[in-house]
């Protein structure tokens, strides 16, 4: 490493830098802008990036309680409660089979899931909303509960395929001459292990559960129990002009999910890279 | 994907190989119901004209053939193309410019970056339009900008604007893909030995030879999936152009999934929007698989 700094030359490292401390910038200010319309005073002309001259915490209240900003995310998160836990048991217990198992088919089986990985939502929400409108299943959020389920089984059982893949056979095999049954080497040996596997998938489940726009739009037609996204989606065509509420509505839906990508960044981070890579 | 030769282990588990799809059985059963089936209904439904209420009719490919003569339809499509250049070209020529200036170095103070570069991953698209719709707005950071720097002339509502409006959109594209991109071809750049970079300095390789000659060969895999994530979010972009443009001004920024769902949902199209949504799902996964075959074969 050293023998390379000396050979390259100082001013492509500072330029590197430099042009990433640009790019960063950019990828803030947008973020900034809109903080900064939040806490305005309510009903003063926002222009840009303008530094306010009162602070106001106003217009959150007022997104939360008049907006209705506090249902909305109640409603996200009563659908993330529903998909994340039940995409981690499904996900690890076919990861299980088909990642340690040999099953007569299990690499064609896991090739079927692997395929849903490009099934855009454009491509089921038509039927769907006709077939769970005659299930009784639209503007509830079981509906949307399972559909989310189907549409994150692609990646979350291939995750889990690919992290039992990496665990030691020994492991499994040496349970087995103990007697152990296949939900005892499960449940005993390799979830214990999966923890930060299960933990990484629990996040990226759940934002994408979090983000999910167009289903919602479609399933709940009812605004009023509309998620997190949705409602800012429809908030916005209401409201064109009131800018610092828009604002403070924006920054309330992106908090929770920003909260969790600051706690757990390096999950987050690994999770998104490598599930790319492995996708 | 790695086939592995279907061998029984010897002895007992003959017939009791099968159990262990018990395992599987329902994460299957949900996947096929909710996600798999729903796409063969899709299928099914493209080759009806129906409005949702009342009987269908069967048109054959009918609906097929209006994608290819309408022209709003056919816009659509060309849109979503012009989408891809700011969705997936721009992020991954940008994240191969700053991999190829910073590869060869240790890289202290790259956490920072990286949270940052990964920001508009983590959150929700339409949070990311609505800020850009009031960034390319009258009274916008973007027009702003221009002001002050006194090309009061440029400025106008960005999205409003027939010629600006897809650019406008594409850009928010580029905003969103492009620290993914940087992030993904970074990491993959830690797998190149230090000393092949030493071996090419001596060599006399300058910057950019530096470049095709090493970083790149090693950046093929990355490569792949940077496109492939990029040109999907290219072709799917509902979430942004919804709460952006919705389409306009006229047709300028409309998109296929945008015309799924008004099609289906407020122009009582149903079988239309069945088949554009086909015809979406297929260019996704010709693309795809293309990107894929292409990568594979040049190793």
């Amino acid at each position: 490493m050293t023998g390379a700094m000396t050979t390259a030359t100082r001013s492509e490292r500072w330029s590197g830098y430099g042009l990433l401390t640009i790019m960063a910038i950019a990828v803030v200010i947008p973020f900034l802008s809109v903080f900064l319309a939040s806490v305005q005073p309510a009903g003063t002309p926002v222009v840009g990036l303008t530094w306010p001259e009162r602070w106001s915490w106003d217009n959150y209240q007022q997104a939360w309680s008049v907006a209705g900003f506090s249902d909305l995310i109640r409603h996200s998160l009563i659908i993330a409660v529903g998909v994340v836990p039940a995409c981690l048991v499904l996900a690890a217990l076919a990861g299980y089979a088909l990642g340690t198992m040999r099953l007569p088919g299990g690499n064609a089986v896991a090739a079927f899931f692997i395929a849903g990985l490009t099934i855009p939502v454009e491509l089921i929400v038509v039927p769907l909303y006709f077939d769970l409108r005659g299930l009784g299943l639209t503007n509830s959020y079981l509906g949307v509960i399972l559909v989310e389920i189907a549409l994150f089984m692609p990646f979350s059982v291939f995750w889990m395929r690919t992290h039992f893949q990496s665990t030691p056979q020994s492991l499994v095999e040496a349970a087995r001459i103990d007697g152990a049954s296949s939900a005892t080497i499960l449940l005993r040996v390799l979830l214990p292990l999966a923890r930060p596997s299960l933990m990484t998938l629990g996040l990226l489940v759940f934002m994408w559960s979090w983000n999910q726009f167009l289903l919602v739009l479609v399933l709940i037609q009812d605004t009023t129990r509309h998620t997190a996204p949705a409602g800012l989606g429809f908030f916005v065509g209401q409201n064109t002009t009131d800018i610092p509420t828009l604002a403070a509505g924006t920054i309330i839906v992106m908090l929770p999910i920003l909260i969790l990508f600051v706690v757990f960044q390096r999950s987050f981070i690994a999770g998104l890279l490598q599930g790319a890579m492995k996708g | 994907m790695p086939s592995r030769p279907p061998v029984r282990p010897p002895g007992t588990r003959g017939r009791g190989a099968w159990r262990g799809y018990v395992y599987v059985l329902p994460a299957f059963l949900v996947y096929v119901a909710f996600a798999v089936l729903p796409a063969l209904h899709t299928a099914y439904l493209s080759l009806f004209e129906w409005d949702g209420v009342t009987l269908g009719e069967w048109v054959g490919l009918g609906n097929y053939q209006e994608i290819l003569q309408d022209s709003v339809l056919r816009r659509s499509v060309f849109n979503a193309l012009v989408l891809v250049v700011f969705f997936s070209f721009v992020p991954i020529a940008l994240g191969l410019a700053m991999t190829g200036l910073l590869a060869r170095y240790r890289r202290p103070g790259m956490g920072a970056y990286r949270f940052l570069f990964m920001l508009p991953q983590v959150i929700p698209l339409v949070a990311v339009g609505v800020t850009w719709r009031w960034l390319y707005g009258d009274d916008g950071l973007v027009n702003q900008a221009f002001r002050t720097v006194g090309l009061d002339g440029v400025t106008r509502a960005w999205l409003g604007d027939f010629d600006a409006a897809l650019v406008a959109v594409g850009l928010v594209g580029t905003w969103v893909l492009s620290g993914l991109c940087m992030m993904l071809f970074l990491s993959g750049v830690q797998k190149v030995d230090p000393s092949l970079y030493e071996a090419a300095r001596l060599d006399g390789a300058g910057p950019v030879r530096e470049f095709v000659s090493v970083t790149l060969p090693h950046l093929r895999g990355e490569l792949a999936v940077a496109m492939t994530v990029t040109t999907v979010a290219a072709l799917a972009s509902f979430d942004i152009v919804y709460v952006t443009t919705n389409g306009g001004p006229g047709e300028q920024t409309t998109v296929p999934g945008l015309l799924v769902y008004r099609l289906a949902f407020s122009e009582g199209k149903v079988g239309l929007a069945a088949a554009l949504a086909v015809v979406l799902g297929c260019l996704i996964l010709a693309i795809v698989y293309l990107i894929n075959r292409l990568s594979r074969t040049e190793t």
